[in-house]
């Protein structure tokens, strides 16, 4: 170890040798930003070892045990430390940053409560497989299982919500540690890994040198991640499209982690097959194209539920056939024979039993698929295509979208989402909140880029839009981003409009008041015969409060008024919110009732036209004339 | 829209039977709290587990005995796959093996029975490796059944402890799942 002020080889004439000798200063010795020299420590490690693998932000909030990083942040100029004002806000921002970037996001918090408070942002992560590094310091090794101030058994806690995770104890294994973290999470399936690093790691003097990607491979026998499918199955999938007259795309998330967009349309021009998706899969092809049908599930289409029902081929990407798209399995697309391609072999047949399973990477999967495809004629689905419009204009015409908002100057949901869409060139990325304006920001988002759909699907976390929209923002500055969330779920982390403030980060937040938790108040109405129980939810003025963060706001309460506000928001250079007092009692339809199949949505235009109301709730409260006052 | 009456089979519909897995890991602190968390977190019902370190000292050998229909054990050995330290699972319930087990069994004993004991431990192959005036320890080392057996004939002079070790299980002839971990 050099000692300080110490240059190793200093007075060598060689040029290598002088070379080298400066590289040994580098790796053993730190100029620090205050100037003179100071040995390397395990934190420096850790900061090198983040730049190295190509990530350059850190999200994140110090406390005792992780001082020591803080002390030598400065000295790596490269790495950007944002101070988030909680760490779930850490976390959701490294997610949004990952998921907009598909770079690794990053996130760091002290021990004991700053690291549970990072739990919620990682269990986030890990539902929808998203590359995370979560860094968080522990008491120095003699202290470990004494119950020492702020200590928690974290690595316990966070075990079954991480891809991997690791205490590290020692400053030498900083380095190896840290890359192999990078390397499983973003490599196969994607998912968080957790790095608990004592305080001694963290200021112990270390020599040691990164690791080459060859070595963490090599160092990694039980993990070696299958990317390609077995020919057999994908050429008898090519068969069973080139038999299919019914077939249908479900695209899920893996094909946007995967890259694979555009093999999936040259797939579905080829074969002439529509492309249906999931929460996580919007994204996977303009909506605009026309093999583009629509959002599946729960409270997606009912064209493209219907034609699930009725497919005979369905062809799942990178997606799980979770309960939310599936509904009652028994009543599933009776009529498919199922393929399922996906990188996790663990997902093929969980949910549902597949006919014909690839296990593989979407991108090298559909590669190998392509050339078998026999060239369809599109005439040979006019039928089908024919069935397919015709039900499209039937539930698209149902909503209230594109019409309903100007009726009686009622501010409805989905307008202002197709406003700020809009308004924003189809360009923007949009998080969402979780909540019915969730389900809001799918239907109507009308996107027409890969990952510009940012939402926390398989946790369905309040509080993610905010700190998530930073995280974007920052990721992919050329892009707006907004951040869409509920009043409820923005009360969660609203904390954070003092670290867009300070940090001069651009998000643009709509927020979506319906004075309500809009979402449980619908469940209350629709399945609880209308007992509601706190879904009232009173809020503050937001334009005071945005005062007090120092941020530009404006409030809109009638549909002239959108698209004003959404371009005096863009105009900003910084961050800026909307209050939209949108309809109070806006159903998201159609709706699946929990339990039930895909071909049982509630829909409020449907063929029946019921009225699902039943039971005390009094007479039915008309979406179109949303009740005025209520607790502000 | 119309439903086709046939109703989509679920996964996991079939027949429950007894599984044995093999699993070569990791030799590292927390690896078995990794397996063991997993199988509670997905509802895997494991009957036995026993672990040790193999030929190298770098990997430990995991016999788990789970009941499930084959769907169900099938995606416990993918889970069981996707932890990082997991080198190699192997379902070898149909395989040709040997299976055993260990079992210490304290029996209560008066002057008057401890000869009986031990002739009924003698014809289960199984040995006295304790005699005390009150008690004594019997050893077996068998199949799972044939020690089932031998524990209820012991039954009847008083059973005061009673420890298995759980299966562990080799196959027969010449392969060997170590020598199948990819390095
Ligand atoms: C952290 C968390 N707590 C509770 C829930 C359950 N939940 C789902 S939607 C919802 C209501 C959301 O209300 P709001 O944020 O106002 O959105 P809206 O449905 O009104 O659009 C609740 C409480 C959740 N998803 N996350
Ligand atoms: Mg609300």
């Amino acid at each position: 170890m050099a000692e300080p002020g110490h240059v190793p080889g200093a007075g060598s004439s060689a040029a290598i040798a002088s070379e080298r000798a400066r590289r040994e200063m580098l790796r053993d010795a730190r100029v620090t930003s205050r100037g003179g020299v100071r040995p390397r420590i395990g934190a420096d490690a850790l900061c090198e070892a983040i730049l190295l693998q190509g990530s350059d932000t850190i999200w994140g909030y110090p406390g005792g045990v992780i001082l020591p990083l803080y002390d030598v942040l400065a000295d790596h100029p490269g790495l950007r430390h944002i101070l988030v004002r909680h760490e779930q806000a850490a976390a959701h921002a490294a997610d949004g940053y990952a998921r907009a970037s598909g770079k690794v996001g990053v996130c760091l918090g002290t021990s004991g409560p700053g690291a549970t408070n990072l739990v919620t942002g990682v269990g986030t992560a890990m539902l929808d497989s998203v590359p995370m590094v979560a860094i968080t310091g522990n008491v120095p090794n003699a202290l470990i299982g004494k119950d020492a101030f702020q200590e928690i058994d974290i690595t316990g806690i966070t075990l079954p919500m991480t891809k991997h995770n690791y205490l590290v104890r020692s400053a030498d294994e900083i380095p190896y540690v840290i890359a192999e973290a990078f390397h499983i999470a973003r490599s196969g399936r994607p998912g968080p890994v957790h790095v608990d690093i004592t305080k001694d790691a963290l200021m112990g003097e270390t020599a040691a040198t990164h690791p080459s990607a060859a070595d963490i491979e090599a160092g990694l026998p039980g993990y070696r991640p299958k990317v390609d499918g077995h020919p057999r199955q994908i050429k008898l999938l090519a068969e069973a499209i080139a038999g299919a007259h019914r077939p249908v795309i479900l695209a899920g998330h893996g094909v946007l982690i995967a890259g694979a967009e555009r093999e999936l349309l040259e797939l579905a021009r080829a074969a002439q097959i529509p492309i249906t998706w999931t929460l996580l899969g919007i994204g996977v092809i303009d909506e605009k194209d026309p093999l583009a049908y629509g959002y599946m599930g729960m409270h997606g289409w009912k064209h493209v539920n219907r034609a699930i029902q009725s497919a005979d081929l369905l062809i799942g990407i990178g997606m799980r056939f979770d309960d939310r798209v599936t509904g009652n399995v028994r009543t599933y697309a009776p009529k498919a024979k199922i393929a399922h391609i996906d990188i996790d072999p663990a997902e093929i047949g969980k949910n549902v039993v597949a006919d014909l399973p690839i296990v593989g990477d979407a991108k090298h999967v559909l590669d190998a698929l392509l050339p078998l495809i026999t060239k369809v004629d599109p005439a040979i689905r006019t039928d089908y295509f024919a069935e397919l419009a015709t039900w499209r204009t039937e539930s698209e015409g149902s909503s209230w979208h594109g019409s309903g908002g100007f009726r009686d100057g009622v501010l409805s949901a989905d307008f202002v989402v197709d406003r700020i869409a809009a308004g924003s060139g189809f360009d923007a990325n949009l998080t969402a909140d979780v909540g019915q304006n969730q389900m809001w920001v799918a239907r109507y988002g009308a996107f027409r880029r890969p990952n510009s759909h940012i939402s926390s699907g398989g946790l369905g976390t309040m509080g993610f839009a905010l700190p998530a929209a930073m995280g974007a923002a920052v990721a992919v500055p050329e892009k707006v981003s907004w951040a869409i969330a509920g009043d409820g779920g923005f009360q969660m982390t609203l904390q954070e409009l003092a670290t867009v403030v300070q940090e001069r980060i651009p998000v643009k937040i709509a927020l979506m008041d319906n004075k309500k938790l809009g979402m449980i108040r619908q469940w209350q109405e629709i399945v609880y015969a209308g007992n509601y129980h706190s879904e009232q939810l009173a809020g503050p003025d937001y334009l005071k409060l945005c005062e007090a963060y120092g941020l530009p706001a404006w409030k809109v309460s009638t549909p002239d008024q959108a698209d004003a506000a959404v371009a005096a928001a863009l105009a900003e250079d910084g961050p800026a919110l909307i209050w939209f007092e949108i309809a109070e009692r806006q159903n998201v339809y159609p709706m699946m009732p929990a339990g039930k199949g895909l071909s049982d949505l509630i829909d409020k235009w449907g063929d029946d036209g019921e009225d699902v109301t039943e039971g005390d709730a009094g007479p039915r409260l008309d979406p179109m004339h949303p009740t005025e006052g209520g607790p502000k | 829209m119309s439903v086709g009456t046939s109703a989509r089979s679920l996964p996991g519909s079939g027949e429950e039977r007894r599984h044995l897995i093999v699993a070569i890991v990791n030799n590292k602190p927390g690896v078995l709290n990794r397996v063991a968390s997993l199988m509670r977190a997905r509802n895997f019902n494991i009957e036995s587990l026993a672990v040790s370190v193999t030929e190298r000292s770098d990997t430990s050998r995991m016999t788990l005995t789970i009941v499930g229909d084959e769907v169900h054990v099938e995606q416990a050995a993918k889970q069981l796959y996707k932890l990082i330290d997991v080198l190699k699972v192997q379902d070898v319930t149909d395989d040709s093996t040997v299976e055993h087990e260990l079992a210490l069994i304290k029996v209560r004993a008066t002057k008057r029975s401890r000869p009986e004991i031990v002739s009924v431990a003698e014809m289960h192959r199984a040995k006295v490796v304790d005699l005390g005036d009150e008690a004594v320890i019997v050893e077996v080392v068998g199949e799972p059944a044939d020690i089932d057996a031998l524990v209820e004939l012991l039954r009847e002079f008083g059973i005061k402890e009673l420890v298995r070790t759980g299966s562990v299980v080799m196959s027969r002839g010449s392969g060997s799942i170590e020598e199948q971990v990819k390095r």
